[in-house]
């Protein structure tokens, strides 16, 4: 690692301040990305402004009609959550299978949200479930927030505080996961509410999360297995590496959206 | 250079590091504690996984000023005086270990997940120890040790 100072923030406008103070700083959130990266020497922060102190940015709170996330609540503690449990299954769930425990016990939803890897898992759930996106200064539909690989809606001083998902009727998450990292091959998220289905994909393009538009049509028409299976997604545009091909990973997608389908018909 | 305190297996320990100390660093270097080893450089292999604050996590990932005024426990403060922990005991038992580099590791693993779970299934076991690799491949009896440590018949009895 090269040498970088250290700051504990003491508060979120203290942590924007260091941060429009130096071009260079980056904010330190669980570290399970920023760290390995920094040791490969593959960043070179000026400095680090830790987060890991500022208790107000932990916490899940259940409401009528949203869950909000606070945005340094560790993937533990959402996998854990026995009210995330019975108001958003799917979600705690999608937590209970990021990386390995001791990851789990680190990484944080800012910072996976904030980091956008094209085959993270929370990308997913916030693009299906159509939340928004709280930061320091604004709220970010997550229509508009991913911009593709590792590229998000932040200012390079933004900061995200909390993330607000909208309780669906039924949602599920289906990874193909990478068996050495746990990533996700390919990852589809289905959820089901009032407005309307949505599947958000991630793992499969080069460009970061999508949404699967041709299946969730064919969902609006029918809410089946047989009705996602049946579609077929096109190849262009996905990934092609030594753990998918293209072509693979555009098979993928159906099969486990209609698997999705198949654990929210079982919520019902 | 900054002024870290930590509680380390239960004792009081300050020390000078720099900001990208890592904790495994001022572990093994500057306190001579090499029971927590380094296996990989990219977060995957657990060897390193210590105890902060009651939770399992790599100490290779995990800046020193970051886990300043926590309590960290490592592979040196589980066993009383000569007598082994439960969980090293059932490891020695259950020929869970053959070279032992990932050792230390999948003991703190261990520990924590029962704690935390005090009778988990097999695929409980084998899912919340993903995060330790064992290069000789020696899993079986891994999984035979933390279910003879949680009281439960190890598999292949
Ligand atoms: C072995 C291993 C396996 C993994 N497997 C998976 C997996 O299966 N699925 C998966 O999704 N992820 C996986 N991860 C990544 C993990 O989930 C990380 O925790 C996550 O990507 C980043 O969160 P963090 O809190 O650790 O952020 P950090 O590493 O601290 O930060 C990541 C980036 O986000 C920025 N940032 C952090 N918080 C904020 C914020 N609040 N506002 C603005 N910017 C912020 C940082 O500046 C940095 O650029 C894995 C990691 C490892 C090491
Ligand atoms: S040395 Fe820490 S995970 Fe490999
Ligand atoms: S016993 Fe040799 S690495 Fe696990």
């Amino acid at each position: 690692m090269y040498e970088f100072d250290y700051r504990r923030a003491a508060s979120v406008e203290d942590a924007v301040a260091a941060l429009r103070a130096s071009g260079e700083a980056k904010i330190l959130a669980g570290g399970m990305t920023l760290l390995p990266t920094c040791k490969m020497r593959l960043a070179r922060p000026s400095q680090l402004v830790d987060l890991g102190r500022l208790q107000g940015l932990k916490g899940i709170e259940i409401g009528d009609a949203d869950v909000t996330i606070r945005a340094m609540t560790r993937h533990a503690d959402v996998a854990a959550s026995a009210e995330l449990r019975r108001a958003l299954p799917a979600l705690a769930g999608l937590a209970a299978g990021i990386g390995d425990a001791q990851v789990r016990n680190r990484g944080t939803i800012g910072g996976s949200v904030a980091n956008n890897d094209p085959a993270a898992d929370y990308p997913s759930a916030c693009l299906g479930l159509a939340a928004t996106i709280v930061t320091d200064r604004r709220e970010i539909a997550a229509d508009d927030f991913f911009q593709g690989l590792f590229q998000t809606a932040l200012a390079e001083d933004e900061i995200i505080v909390a993330i607000r998902f909208p309780r669906p009727v039924a949602a599920a998450y289906e990874k193909f996961k990478n068996p050495a990292s746990r990533y996700a091959t390919v990852g589809v998220f289905v959820a089901r509410s009032a407005s309307g289905v949505r599947v958000a994909v991630t793992g499969a393009s080069e460009n970061g999360v999508f949404r699967a538009t041709a299946i969730e049509a064919a969902l609006q028409g029918s809410f089946t297995p047989d009705a996602a299976a049946t579609i077929r997604v096109p190849s262009k545009g996905l990934a092609s590496d030594f753990h998918g091909s293209a072509d693979y990973r555009a098979h993928l997608i159906p099969v486990l959206a209609a698997r999705a389908v198949q654990t929210c018909l079982s919520q019902a | 250079m900054q002024s870290v305190t930590l509680t380390i297996n239960g004792k009081p320990v300050t020390a000078e590091v720099e900001g990208r100390t890592l904790l495994v660093k001022l572990l093994r270097e500057t306190l001579g504690m090499t029971g927590t080893h380094v296996g990989c450089d990219t977060t995957q292999c657990g060897a390193c996984t210590v105890l902060f604050n009651g939770d399992a996590v790599k100490s290779c990932t995990i800046l020193a000023v970051q886990a300043d005024g926590g309590d960290v426990t490592t592979i040196e403060g589980v066993a009383t005086g000569e007598e082994l922990h439960p969980v090293q005991e059932a490891f020695r038992t259950h020929h869970g270990l053959q070279c032992g580099f990932c050792t230390p590791g999948m003991v703190m693993r261990a520990i924590d997940l029962l704690a935390k779970n005090p009778r988990p299934t097999e695929e409980e076991i084998r899912h919340e120890m993903e995060g330790n690799l064992c290069r000789c491949t020696g899993y079986h009896n891994i999984v035979a040790a933390v279910q003879a440590a949680s009281g439960q018949t190890p598999i292949g009895h």
